[in-house]
């Protein structure tokens, strides 16, 4: 450890070495003698033992089908699963569990509304309004239905430093615009979008929101009645919970319009060869044998992070991101990208001379976990005339430490291409 | 062709090569050298039939059948020094070979070189993508029989 090291401060209500401990996959050396930094969280946080106790138990003692059986343990999973919904809708406020749709992650919440709302709100000659800085998941998904249905894509521009045009946000909601989506924080640059102002600006001319939440569930407490969205979607894996599972939050009135977006069993009410009628809510968007045990993992981890101090850990979380960015900075030859005013725990940058690639490979031999490329932001990226960029993310448990992981790597990263 | 010109030859040569150094930054070090040896193409070969496609880097590769002794030669690419050496090893291995034996060559080497379990690891270095790619074209090319 570098001599110019401060120790991490420990605030009265996040001791952030505590806090880290608890995370098991941190402690490890990914080869000879070369411990673990992690510093790839935007593309999935690691799990805490809570997480991890939660799905074994469920495996070990209660695994069983849910909302079927009429046996203790299909009760038991039951309860679990339905006590899942339960804490997701505590962690969004949202009015009622019901509410809270079970999906693979954002990707599929964002694939479902375009496939069901978006096909009825959206029409021939209509506009959707996307953002610049869209992950493929908030893009590709639109494209489809816009295809499908000879509506438009219209985007919202970013500025040099990373932050939406609002500006021009009044004249792109047109009297065709349909719908309107946008990310809450960039997986690329790590800007916290003003989503209050963006939802308000938007309903005043009566065009309903989606909002990718991807990036914003794990890094700040979400209120989706405050900020009165039609939709909130985001992923488990991200938010310290497990993989393959996420939430789309939608407003009552809409979701109970919509269309099934899959149909099968668990969704129906009655079935015949002549006709179907469909369950009530939440089950209507829920066809098949659900993700049970990892949607129970999801629960835990939305309790573990309801549990935190979210001023403290985000005050930890701004001071390491501050502390990477003036020490990334002074690397020679680095370009950080993505400079706007509101920021969490995303520092992308680029090198003048060295490809992405070449240094993300050798940053990872020096057990410095990165993410280089794109990011799924082809668009935005072409935005900066970029091929990519280093991208380090943050989680509530990297100290200034893994920064210094970060920083030495990066100068073997010069003296290796420089 | 003489015995020890092989692409099995020329691989254990690289193996050998790489087994000097005795650390990973050394043996990146010489993969960066050998890429910045590599026989270049023309910019107006930096076409779309001679881009590699599934890397995170730009990468060509450009291969010609020399119609006299009937052997293919490479030249090759890429804005990222890694992946330019990873190519670099590539055409060392299969330049001036016939194109049969192009199509057929193990690069089972690539795992005892040192680097391959950290390579192997990643897809978006593309050297599945090159190595496909340099195949795919060697079988369309005449064979003999």
């Amino acid at each position: 450890m570098p001599a110019t090291t401060q120790p991490t401060p420990s605030t009265a209500s996040f001791d952030v070495e505590a806090f880290r401990a608890e995370f098991p996959a941190l402690s490890q050396d990914v080869y000879e003698d070369t411990p673990l930094a992690y510093l790839d969280n935007a593309a999935t946080s690691q799990k805490p033992t809570p997480v991890i106790e939660r799905l074994n138990r469920f495996y070990g003692e209660e695994n069983s089908n849910v909302h079927r059986g009429v046996h203790r343990l299909s009760q038991d999973a039951t309860e679990a699963y339905e006590g899942a919904r339960t804490s997701l809708a505590r962690l969004l406020n949202a009015p009622h569990k019901d509410q809270i749709i079970f999906t693979r992650g954002t990707t599929e919440g964002l694939n479902l509304i375009a496939s069901t709302f978006g096909e009825m709100v959206v029409g021939e000659g209509d506009e959707i309004l996307l953002t610049e800085m869209e992950h493929h998941s908030n893009i590709v998904p639109w494209q489809m239905l816009a295809e499908q249905v000879g509506a438009s894509i219209e985007v919202l521009p970013v500025t040099d430093r990373g932050a939406l045009r609002m500006d021009l946000l009044p004249e792109m909601l047109t009297a065709d615009t349909a719908l309107l989506a946008f990310t809450h924080v960039s997986n690329t640059l790590g800007t916290v979008n003003p989503a209050q102002d963006l939802i308000d600006v938007a309903h005043a001319e009566g065009v309903p929101v989606v909002v990718d939440g991807a990036q914003s569930a794990p890094h700040m407490p979400v209120d989706v009645q405050a900020l009165d969205a039609d939709f909130f979607v985001f992923s488990g894996h991200k938010m310290f919970g497990p993989t393959g599972i996420g939430v789309c939050y939608g407003k009552r009135e809409h979701l109970e319009a919509m269309p099934p977006y899959q149909g099968g069993g668990d969704m129906i009410d009655q079935v015949s060869f002549e006709e179907t009628t469909y369950d009530g809510l939440p089950h209507k968007f829920e066809a098949g044998t659900p993700n049970i045990a990892d949607a129970i993992g999801l629960g835990e981890a939305a309790e573990y992070v309801m549990a935190l101090e979210w001023e403290a850990v985000q005050a930890h979380e701004d001071a390491v991101l501050e502390y990477a960015t003036e020490r990334v900075e002074a690397v020679e030859g680095t370009r950080i990208i993505g400079t706007a005013s509101d920021k969490t725990s995303v520092l992308s940058f680029v090198f003048d001379d060295i490809h992405p690639y070449d240094a993300g490979t050798v940053l990872d031999r020096e057990g410095v976990a990165v993410r280089t490329g794109h990011h799924c932001t082809q668009p935005l990226l072409k935005r900066y005339n970029l091929p990519g960029t280093i991208r380090a993310s943050l989680a509530a448990y990297n100290t200034r430490e893994d920064v210094d992981c970060l920083i030495d790597g990066l100068h073997k990263v010069r003296q290796m291409f420089g | 062709m003489s015995d020890t010109n092989t692409v099995s030859d020329r691989a254990q040569q690289i193996v050998d090569e790489f087994s000097l150094f005795d650390d990973w930054m050394n043996r990146y070090q010489y993969l960066i050298e050998l890429g910045d040896d590599i026989p270049l193409l023309e910019e107006d070969q930096k076409s779309d039939d001679n881009y590699v496609h599934g890397c995170q880097s730009d990468v060509w590769i450009h291969s010609e059948l020399n119609e006299n002794d009937e052997v293919l030669h490479f030249r090759g690419d890429s804005n990222a020094k890694i992946t330019k050496g990873l190519a670099a090893l590539i055409i060392r291995v299969l330049d001036e070979q016939p194109p049969e034996a192009v199509a057929d060559a193990d690069f089972g080497f690539l795992d005892d070189i040192g680097l391959h379990d950290h390579l192997s690891s990643q897809r978006n270095n593309g050297l599945k993508a090159m190595i496909e790619a340099v195949q795919e074209r060697a079988k369309a090319e005449p064979q003999e029989t």
